[in-house]
């Protein structure tokens, strides 16, 4: 198969877009499994609703809102704009953060289930032996749950490569910019004599997610075989 | 000296106990299952929160409800060997066992090696457990480079022993580390309790409700039931109380005894042990003279005579004064005799007790088989 230029700067900027997004939203989706399987506070519920959002919002719905805020003119994206010099409305980080977005819940899922798996029993071993908290959190919990933040990761970086509607959004469809493999899919179907490209990007899109599912499924198996289950 | 008092509700179950013992030694927190033995270690180790404690370890006051004092578990020093062992999986056996040695050499280079509560609680004496000692006390040698799902039950419930004993304890507890292995397993393990109690003198808490570990390990013994203790002190104290019967059930009732070993024939497993004023033939493999020796002389197995029997088989005649009569199940009675300055129990019939008109005060023989006796070698603080 061969890829023309543009199909070969999708594929890279669909690559970055969602390991970029995937780097990002991990430290985070860690904190917040851990708040949601650990936390004993008043508004877990909201944060857990929160979380899940993006899951049952249209990703277009999702796109808007951050438009809405982290955009030119939105509270936070002025801020950052005129304080860090940073742009993320149409530009490649902005994708990776609608991405990120979107696939979180994703991540979120896989760690907690990870985490409701380890035994509170051997943190309070660690306890007993003299660990203090984040010290029982990184030696203890971390390790525990490494399979179930592989497979989350692997499967929110497969997710995000085919982010569209979020994206488009907020980000839009800027060619080498932020037009990622499903963007220049849909960009294909739309212009006449675009069917050849549109079944390449198709079957690059299938290729690319298959591997990612089999690879979360390898790393994880791995993982677990580490701690003989 | 160990001071414990706590109170704790939780709905339904009220635990409110209070023990006081000294320490080193082996206290057995002994009673049915469900008894609050448990939830009773959990508080002095700190992992759980009780309503009321005061809870003391040599001189040194860990939690007291009404001062707001309560030390986190993680600067206790107190060492936990769960039931269920609680290795850490995704380290090798080796890295188990240095997790707390590590956690603690951390902090004593942070606090200093002699801080203050720590010289007077006398614990960098015992800084002296390393991974070597342990290693070979508890026979690690082959275990070290495994992972914990590549352990039997008892190679991981002696990894836990080691793993808490290398954070250098000032208290030991042990909750029912026996319970979730089967009897085989169980054997395999004690020895290595044993050893641990007669070599290092670390103090130890023994949840228990299984009278033969009791036996075989504890110095002192609380005995537990429905969150309340109903008795404390030296084994051979409590095993005459009568509330233990409804525990152990009435074939296991019998009288403890602590002897010293005087003479040994070692071909058939028999030591003359000196107990009270008199000296008592018994059933021991393995000890050599001088040993402390404890012996079970089970109640349903002593005879009482009114005058000195003769040419009977029964190897131990000892003489005695009976201090009470008192009523057992059925047509029973339960007759404790001193025999000078150790007390044994007696069970016998109404009938019997009413033939020989015996009653608190009467002069009586004990008669004992050796081989009916159940004795374990006991050698703390002794050679």
């Amino acid at each position: 198969m061969h890829l023309t230029p543009a199909e070969l700067d999708a594929l890279r900027l669909s690559l970055s877009v969602a390991a970029r997004s995937v780097l990002f939203s991990l430290p985070f989706a860690i904190l917040i499994a851990w708040l949601l399987t650990r936390g004993r506070f008043a508004g877990r519920w909201l944060l857990d609703a929160l979380v899940h959002l993006p899951l049952v919002l249209p990703p277009v719905a999702v796109g808007y809102v951050l438009l809405l805020l982290f955009g030119h003119k939105g509270p936070i994206g002025g801020w950052l704009e005129t304080h860090v010099g940073i742009q993320l409305a149409f530009s490649t980080a902005g994708a990776a953060l609608a991405t990120a977005v979107m696939a979180f819940p994703l991540m979120v899922r896989s760690i907690r289930l990870a985490l409701e798996n380890v035994d509170p029993g051997l943190e309070a071993a660690a306890r007993t032996l003299g660990a203090k908290p984040l010290d029982r959190f990184v030696t203890i919990t971390l390790p525990l749950i490494v399979p179930g933040v592989i497979a989350g990761a692997v499967t929110a970086f497969a997710a995000g490569l085919g982010e569209f509607g979020a994206v488009i959004t907020f980000a839009s469809n800027i060619p080498g910019i932020t037009r990622t493999i499903p963007l220049a899919l849909y960009t294909a179907i739309q212009s006449p004599g675009g069917d050849d490209q549109a079944l390449r990007l198709a079957v690059m899109s299938f290729a690319l997610g298959l591997i990612g599912l089999l690879l979360a499924e390898l790393l994880a198996r791995r993982a677990r075989q580490r701690v003989g289950r | 000296m160990l001071k414990i008092k706590i109170a704790k509700r939780r709905d339904g179950f009220a635990l409110d106990a209070q023990f006081e013992v000294p320490t080193p030694g082996v206290v057995a927190l002994f009673g049915r299952s469900g008894c609050g033995k448990t939830t009773a270690v959990n508080i002095i180790s700190g992992l759980l929160a009780a309503d009321s404690a005061y809870i003391e370890l040599n001189g040194h006051v860990l939690t007291d409800t009404t001062a707001g004092i309560a030390i986190p578990p993680e600067q206790r020093r107190i060492g936990y060997v769960f039931q269920d062992g609680r290795l850490f999986p995704h380290m090798s056996v080796l890295r188990n066992l240095e997790y707390g040695l590590e956690r603690t050499r951390a902090s004593q280079l942070t606090h200093g090696t002699l801080s203050a509560r720590g010289s007077s609680a006398g614990l960098a004496s015992r800084l002296a457990i390393t991974v070597d000692q342990i290693v070979s006390l508890l026979g690690l040698e082959q275990l070290l480079r495994r992972q914990p799902y590549q352990l039997s039950g008892g190679e991981r419930q002696r990894v836990s022993l080691g793993r808490a004993l290398l954070s250098q304890p000032a208290l030991l507890l042990l909750d029912e580390p026996l319970a979730a292995l089967d009897a085989a397993r169980r054997e395999e393990v004690l020895p290595y309790l044993e050893r641990l109690r007669d070599n290092l003198s670390i103090p130890m808490v023994y949840v228990s409700h299984q009278f033969e570990e009791v036996l075989q390990l504890a110095t002192h013994v609380v005995l537990m039931d429905a969150g309340h203790v109903v008795a404390q002190g030296p084994l051979s104290q409590v095993s005459l109380v009568p509330q233990l019967r409804a525990i152990v059930g009435p074939d296991s009732v019998g009288a403890v005894v602590d002897g010293v070993v005087t003479s040994v024939d070692a071909s058939c497993g028999m030591a003359v042990i000196s107990v009270g004023s008199g000296l008592l033939n018994v059933s021991v493999p393995r000890v050599s003279v001088g040993d402390r020796v404890r012996v079970q002389l089970l109640a349903r197995d002593i005879i009482l005579a009114t005058e000195e029997p003769r040419g009977l088989s029964v190897r131990n005649q000892l003489r005695g004064v009976i201090t009470s009569v008192v009523d057992d199940e059925d047509d029973a009675r339960l007759v404790t005799v001193d025999v000078g300055g150790c007390n044994v129990l007696s069970r016998v019939t109404r009938g019997a007790v009413e033939a020989l008109s015996l009653q608190s005060g009467s002069s009586v023989w004990v008669l004992v088989k050796a081989v009916s006796t159940r004795g374990h070698a006991f050698r703390l603080g002794s050679g």
